[in-house]
């Protein structure tokens, strides 16, 4: 499991969003989902891949299961996503890096 | 003598810091380990809260404790963050390296906690592990086996609990069996790429698999008060609530102890008065120094009360919950959730609310905040409002149900909230354009907050501010006496005496620019001194037209004159002054102070400036086109 979860980091830009993954963003309220990893987007701005080395510091690697605990009022943003044992306030843009297997 | 001596001087005490991730209960153990015995002051050259404080040991030795900014990691992704690297690695002027890093971590979260205390390991520096909020994760059932945890991590590991007496013993008992070294440069450090990062996690998962048994984690109680507190429509409720209880508190508890403090005041001035002779010294310490002194510091009961509410709510774990309720509220116009309570104190006063801009970590979100602070209608607003409605708008019941002085009343408030979201909006689309600002704000858990970490906030807070009042805010007390004062009107003077002073000078001077508006002279040289605190300018245009008597028999006397000598469109006029014009130096001082740089007072005043005449000379223009010239 660990082995294969650092190679799909490593290969990071070449993984195609095949069926039966999602983003993190599109989880309803209440939902868990395992995740696979967290993605740079295709054009590197450097503030994108600072975001996304924090996002995997606070615990959001590979294989953690996540749950959405809760959607902010008026359109669903932020989501409070529970990760680890804390929980994180994530604007929909955060979100959006973390490609993640419903469960 | 090089630093590294000095900080070996037996006299000095050993240089520990703490470091650890936001929400681990650092400060609550640095508040334990070194009680009242706290200096808080900034970094040299940036806007970070620094505190160090002195603990001595059950053994007697003397400690120097540096409690560091919260971090998640060492690359620094905040202003906080970078303070704490830049220490750690010795490259922020002014600092020591630590002897001791103490790494706090909260013992119910290590899988989140010891990512940090793996980075931080690799440097190679002294450090200890402590394990914070023993009492807390032994009640949650978990199990760790310290002397294992030790072992593998290769560092004293320490239990302790920041919120019981005592609770900081092993820790400082620790500390004193650890050998005295002389810190050196940290290993080299390079921003870990994903890879390693992903590493670090799963040696943490394999570190707690070996030393920690622990029960799935029970989120049950947590959830459940989420599921109320957070919910979409009765968590704005909930909100709402909160909110008013604490408007309500901050106006109706600080009533009577800002009325004692205004007895205090005058009585002051009149035993001061009694005792000394008539004369320049005796008007710069009566009229200067504490009546001038005296109208900030009446604040101060608002502060109290706000700060506990404010300390309180932070605390347990509810401040984050409310930022992550109006997040996309305060979002649209460039602001985050965070944005919210600062600009809330600011309606008992800007003063506060700037001070509480320190909770947004996000530097462009915390500026914008400052800049549109002074837009929420202060209390000091109050008594300038009251005099000019009191003078001008008739109690008139309007649509059966609401009284048109009320009504003027909300519309000045709503004017200046107007004002703060379409100035947040320019600066979102000017300042931070293009900039995306991630939120990724830790939702803690649920806790009860604790009395003594209360007490020390409260009583930092309240230390800042009584600084800030002897310090700047006195200084321009004395400049602004000083200005209403010289030169002495001459012999046989038939005029008010201010009308002689270098402010009556300037507010003649003055006095064309602010015809367009509709504001005589009378009104321009109240100006000035008003600039000291808003309410101020009420006492002033009282001097102005030699009014005599106590504050309350001026400005009713005042309603009466003003009513009949200005005209409407003046009076609306300078209503719209008030609510945007800069009219407070001390709110200005402590903008300087929270930026370190004069550019944001200045950008401050200046804008404000512009919006209060753009605003009055609309109002004024319009009235008397309206025939209420």
């Amino acid at each position: 499991m660990w082995a294969e979860a650092s190679d799909i980091v490593a290969s990071v830009d070449s993984v195609d969003v095949s069926a039966g993954v999602v983003s993190l963003a599109t989880l309803r309220k209440g939902q868990s989902g395992r995740v696979l990893e967290v993605r740079l987007p295709k054009v590197n701005h450097g503030h994108d891949r600072n975001l996304v080395l924090r996002l995997l510091e606070i615990g959001f690697v590979p294989g953690e299961v996540v749950r959405v605990v809760a959607l902010g009022p008026g359109g669903g943003e932020p989501i409070a996503v529970r990760v680890g044992g804390t929980m994180f306030a994530l604007r929909r843009h955060e979100a959006e890096h973390i490609l993640v297997h419903p469960l | 003598m090089s630093a590294t001596q000095a900080a070996l001087e037996p006299d000095d005490g050993r240089r520990i810091a703490l470091l650890g991730n936001p929400n681990c209960g650092k400060t609550a153990l640095f508040n334990l380990l070194t009680g009242s015995r706290q200096k808080v002051a900034n970094y040299a050259g940036v806007t970070v809260e620094r505190k160090e404080g002195i603990a001595t040991s059950p053994a007697g030795t003397r400690y120097r404790v540096l409690d560091l900014p919260g971090a998640y990691s060492l690359n620094a992704d905040s202003a906080d963050e970078a303070v704490t690297r830049d220490v750690i690695f010795g490259q922020l002027a002014g600092e020591q390296v630590p002897e001791v890093l103490v790494c706090v971590t909260d013992a119910t979260n290590l899988r989140l906690n010891l990512r940090l205390v793996l980075e931080v390991r690799r440097l190679g520096i002294p450090m200890l592990l402590a394990l914070n909020m023993s009492d807390l994760a032994k009640r949650r059932g978990i199990e760790i086996d310290t002397a294992r945890l030790s072992q593998l991590l290769g560092v004293p590991v320490v239990a302790t609990v920041g919120v019981h007496r005592g609770g900081a013993d092993p820790l400082l008992a620790a500390l004193d069996a650890m050998p005295r070294t002389i810190p050196g440069p940290p290993a080299r450090w390079h921003a870990p790429t994903l890879e390693e990062i992903t590493e670090t996690h799963r040696q943490v998962r394999e570190i707690l698999l070996q030393s920690v048994r622990e029960p799935a984690i029970d989120t049950r109680w947590d959830e459940r008060i989420d599921a109320v507190v957070m919910h979409p429509i009765a968590g704005l409720a909930i909100l709402a609530a909160v909110l008013f209880l604490m408007f309500q508190a901050v106006f109706a508890w600080a009533e009577a102890p800002m009325g004692w403090i205004e007895s205090a005041v005058g009585w002051l001035g009149q035993v001061v008065s009694g005792a000394m002779a008539e004369g320049l010294l005796r008007s710069l310490i009566v009229d200067g120094i504490i009546a001038g002194v005296g109208g900030v510091l009446v604040f101060l009961p608002q502060i109290v009360i706000l700060f506990a509410f404010i300390l309180a709510l932070e605390d347990s774990g509810y401040l984050p919950r409310a930022a992550f309720l109006l997040d996309r509220f305060m979002g649209k116009v460039g602001l985050s959730g965070r944005s919210f309570i600062p600009l809330l104190s600011s309606f008992a006063c800007a003063i506060p609310g700037i001070m509480a801009t320190r909770v947004i970590s996000n530097w462009r979100d915390r500026l914008s905040t400052i800049l549109i602070a002074p837009l929420m209608t202060c209390s000091a607003r109050l008594p300038v409002y009251a005099l000019l409605i009191g003078a001008f708008i008739p109690q008139r019941e309007v649509a059966a149900f609401f009284n048109l002085q009320g009504l003027v009343l909300f519309a000045l408030y709503l004017a200046g909230i107007v004002g703060a979201v379409v100035v947040a909006f320019v600066l979102k689309r000017t300042v931070g354009r293009g900039m995306h600002h991630p939120l990724m704000m830790e939702l803690p858990t649920w806790r009860l907050p604790n009395l003594r970490n209360l007490a020390l906030g409260l009583l930092e807070r309240v230390k800042i501010f009584l600084r800030r009042v002897g310090g700047i805010i006195l200084a321009l007390m004395i400049i602004l006496w000083a200005l209403s004062t010289f030169p002495a009107p001459p012999a046989g003077a038939t005029g008010a005496a201010i009308d002689y002073s270098f402010a009556g000078m300037l507010g003649h001077a003055i006095q064309p620019l602010f015809a367009p508006i509709g504001f005589g002279w009378e009104i321009c040289i109240a100006l000035i001194p008003g600039m000291a605190a808003r309410e101020v300018a009420v006492g002033a245009l009282g001097t102005v037209y030699s009014l005599q008597g106590g504050d309350d028999e001026v400005a009713s006397q005042l309603g009466t004159l003003i009513g009949a000598q200005w005209s409407l469109a003046t009076a609306l006029s300078l209503l719209a002054w008030y609510v945007f014009a800069p009219q407070c130096l001390a709110t200005l001082a402590v903008v300087k102070r929270e930026t370190q740089s004069w550019r944001y007072p200045l950008i401050m005043a200046g804008y404000l400036f512009a919006m209060a005449y753009l605003a009055s000379f609309l109002t004024y223009q319009i009235a008397v086109a309206l025939g209420a010239g």
